[in-house]
């Protein structure tokens, strides 16, 4: 490893053919619109663009979309479900991707405000799938004069979607030059529309590689320009497939142009309100985020160590949760790797300035090979799962690998994950080197890791089956008769079809329940329970997990419906924070966001209403799967490794743990039984335990001992509209 | 709106002599112990706690100095982090 220090403006130019690839662009279609700019976070209008027809049309946003749905995920969700029927396919033309950024999105005086939330059929779950991301796709698409973005139907060749508020014109292009991979056509993009060098900041691209051609967990970059670095970086809406969908689309690229970003195109109720809390937080990152997570320095990767030293950090697929080499892709390396002192918001005015970069990496494989590029990252969740899940701990692979995914359009998470299962597949016998195509999947093997990406890109070989996600892999390899389904099932990381993130759950029920209760599939943004739980012991009862799994999903939601950033919630805390009754839940930033809501919108938010608001979309999110065929209790059943020992080495790797919570908590004695019998003893208590946790958790959310919402929960959210109401219905709800 | 209570279990009755109860389960005492001691015993390296002290908190810039009673009970509450 390099251990001197690039300079962060050096990078490979891809810009030098833009008037040719310009040139060969075409028309399909060209309207004018108004633009507009948000009264009190809102324009009350959408864009819808069929891509099929070439046709724009613009809607009206009603007051009772807003009372409902807010906006965000909200929104998302509600033009999914009327623009999808039951059976709608993820590749069939009417699936949609919409992109909302809420109405919070855009404000410059608080952390963390730039957020969209996409949402589609996912390719992997068949159910909805929602991502927030960050960028300035979403904040610019507001100030064009649209709250959310529906993108529906299929274009006959590969398109650029361009949004110009500026100059009020929508445009449909025929864009046939570009290369797919999202650093390239990013950079292009932005040059090629931005109205010379000022103007390149007010220019953002989503993309997906070529990696969401032939894969299900294609993930979608959006881009923000930084000043600093002279560069489009980019921002990924990761899970469920997004990407596979934009490019099934024949999308290239969505291209906004806004206007000169100021500190009001929101156009606030109070703008005072928001400044006094804005104040009082960014005055607590500059005092106290070094001594509390160093986002600014490290962004999320300050938790890599941190996990280890808890056994929490996925080594292995998930078999156990800590390792020696831990070290070499630990905080202190990105610390390094990372540059310093330079702004790294996704939005303007975000101070946790949480967006690391890795300038100079000269790439090592691979059709960009030798090219210097920035890596947007790593973050936690592609340290976990690119490398100490797959037992790589080389941070040079990890920068590689990060690199590519991103680029490809592959989500990290998934991609980690399902390698991590290929690997024990491996290890286990169920693949082999006929089977994978001469390729090695030993442990730690970060050759083969980045070979199977390039497969996925290349469309051939192992990678198109890996590309197809754990739960499709389960099923060939079964099909094909290389392996035990049953072991796959335990051992797959997956519920619903997506891929678990990459935090251990074994030791804590609270965060079983987290992922596999979620409604999208075991994301961590719902809730992340496992200090509450496992370290600190505050939710010693089936009732006070359910309690916290009521709580903290609905109230994470609520950044979803507003185009807000989670890290500054909990990442940084207030000085007397411990003093609070419950410091957990960072009452003082729970004000905060009760303060800027208010002020935005002019609606009195409080603490209970931010839970109301969530409880709506929530559920209607729930009736959403179930209107899918999916929603019940069966489909929240999580694989046995996310919750105990599957086999004798784990088992034996913490055998005085295990045995002796036999002794102590289940009132059996494990002294001279065979290990074999001391895992199905402790696999039926745990088993046991986590359904009692269903019960609890469904009575409290206010659904069936199924998890359907009952009629009385959707009667009392205001959600009881016709074909809901004649669902849940027919469900037993 | 019911919530979480965040309201732990009393921790274990007659703790010897010696010893100490942190976050409910028991740890060796020594003379001198401080709250630092304390947390690189449990390898606590998350920097998001509050420590309490039988019940008294203690600030974290104090927790080099704050010295543990033998019998104590010590709680560490780990705050949310990540993703």
């Amino acid at each position: 490893m390099s251990t001197m220090t690039p300079d962060y403006t050096v990078r490979t130019n891809y810009t030098d053919n833009l008037e040719e690839m310009r040139a060969a662009h075409k028309v399909l279609l060209e309207v004018p619109f108004t633009p507009s700019e948000p009264q009190r976070g809102y324009n009350m209008r959408s864009l819808h663009i069929d891509l099929t027809n070439l046709k724009v049309t613009e809607k009206k946003v009603t007051q009772e979309m807003v009372d409902t749905f807010v906006g965000g995920r909200g929104f998302g969700l509600w033009y999914l479900w009327n623009a999808t029927t039951p059976t709608t396919k993820w590749n069939d033309p009417e699936n949609e991707i919409v992109i909302s950024p809420g109405p919070i999105a855009g404000i410059t005086q608080y952390p963390g405000t730039g957020k969209s939330i996409v949402v589609a059929i996912s390719p992997l779950t068949d159910i909805p799938i929602d991502c927030n991301v960050g960028g300035y796709y979403g904040p610019l698409l507001k100030f064009c004069g649209f709250d959310c973005l529906e993108l529906q139907g299929k274009a006959a060749s590969e398109v650029v979607v361009l949004i110009d508020g500026p100059r009020g014109v929508i445009r449909i292009e025929e864009a046939p030059l570009e290369p797919a991979d999202s650093h390239i056509c990013s950079e292009i993009f932005t040059h090629m529309y931005a109205d010379g060098p000022t103007d390149l900041k007010n220019v953002s691209v989503v993309s997906a590689g070529k990696g969401s051609d032939h894969s299900l967990i294609g993930c979608l970059n959006f881009s923000f320009y930084d000043a600093k670095r002279k560069a489009a970086r980019l921002k990924q809406a990761g899970r469920g497939g997004v990407g596979t969908v934009f490019r099934d689309k024949k999308l290239k690229a969505l291209v906004v142009r806004g206007p000169v970003i100021k500190a009001d195109l929101n156009h606030v109720a109070d703008r005072a309100r928001i400044q006094k809390v804005g104040s009082v937080i960014n005055k607590e990152i500059h005092d106290l985020d070094a001594q509390q997570c160093n986002m600014k320095r490290q962004g999320t990767a300050h938790l890599v160590e941190v996990m280890d030293a808890y056994d929490l950090l996925p080594v292995k697929n998930f078999q156990y949760g800590n390792h020696p080499d831990t070290k070499n892709i630990a905080s202190w390396v990105w610390d390094k790797r990372f540059t310093q002192g330079i702004p790294d918001g996704c939005w303007y005015g975000c101070t946790m300035s949480c967006s690391k970069g890795a300038d100079g990496h000269v790439v090592k494989t691979g059709p960009y090979k030798g090219d210097i590029v920035t890596v947007d990252g790593p973050e936690y969740e592609n340290a976990a799962g690119l490398a100490a899940n797959c037992g790589i701990f080389d941070p040079d692979w990890l920068l590689e690998v990060n690199f590519y995914c991103d680029t490809y359009g592959v989500d990290t998470i998934s991609y980690g994950t399902l390698c991590a299962f290929a690997m024990e597949c491996w290890q286990r016998g169920i693949l082999n080197a006929e089977r994978t195509g001469g390729l090695d999947l030993t442990w730690g093997n970060a050759e083969s890791q980045m070979e199977i990406l390039h497969q996925i890109a290349r469309g051939e070989g192992f990678g198109l089956i890996a590309g197809q996600g754990i739960r499709k892999m389960k099923q060939i390899f079964s099909e094909r008769g290389w392996g035990d389904l049953k072991l796959m099932t335990d051992i797959g990381m997956e519920v619903k079809g997506l891929e678990y993130s990459q935090y251990q759950s074994k030791e804590s029920l609270a965060q079983q329940g987290g992922y596999a209760l979620t409604n999208k599939g075991p994301q961590h943004d719902e809730a992340w329970l496992i200090f509450m739980d496992m370290v600190n012991k505050h939710l010693p009862t089936f009732e006070a997990k359910a309690e916290a799994l009521h709580y903290f999903p609905l109230f994470r939601t609520w950044f979803g419906l507003h185009g807000l950033c989670k890290l500054p919630w909990n990442d940084i805390e207030p000085a007397n924070n411990a003093e609070q009754a419950e410091p957990a839940k960072v009452p003082e930033h729970v004000y905060n966001y009760c303060e800027i809501a208010s002020g935005v919108t002019g609606l009195e938010v409080t603490k209970e209403k931010i839970i109301e608001q969530s409880e709506k979309v929530y559920n209607f999110q729930r009736v959403f799967n179930l209107r899918r065929g999916y929603g019940r209790r069966e489909h929240d059943w999580p694989p046995y490794r996310s919750v105990g020992p599957v086999t004798v080495e784990e088992y034996e790797s913490r055998t005085e743990r295990y045995d002796k919570q036999m002794l102590e908590e289940i009132g059996v004695d494990p002294a001279g039984k065979p290990v074999e019998e001391k895992i199905a003893i402790t696999r039926k208590y745990r088993e046991d335990r986590y359904s009692k946790l269903c019960d609890a958790v469904y009575k409290r959310r206010g659904w069936t001992t199924d998890g359907v919402p009952t009629m009385e929960t959707i009667k009392k959210l205001g959600i009881d509209f016709p074909e809901v109401v004649e669902l849940v219905q027919k469900s037993g709800g | 709106m019911g919530e979480p209570s965040g309201v732990p279990e009393p921790a274990p009755a007659a703790q010897r002599p010696g010893r100490i109860v942190v976050n409910g389960d028991p740890l060796d005492w020594r003379e001198g112990m401080t709250v630092r001691d304390v947390l690189k015993a449990k390898n606590y390296i998350f920097p998001l706690v509050i420590t309490t002290v039988n019940g008294t908190l203690i600030p974290r810039g104090s927790y080099d100095v704050a010295v543990v009673p033998s019998g104590a009970d010590v709680k560490v509450v780990h705050l949310i982090s990540g993703g």
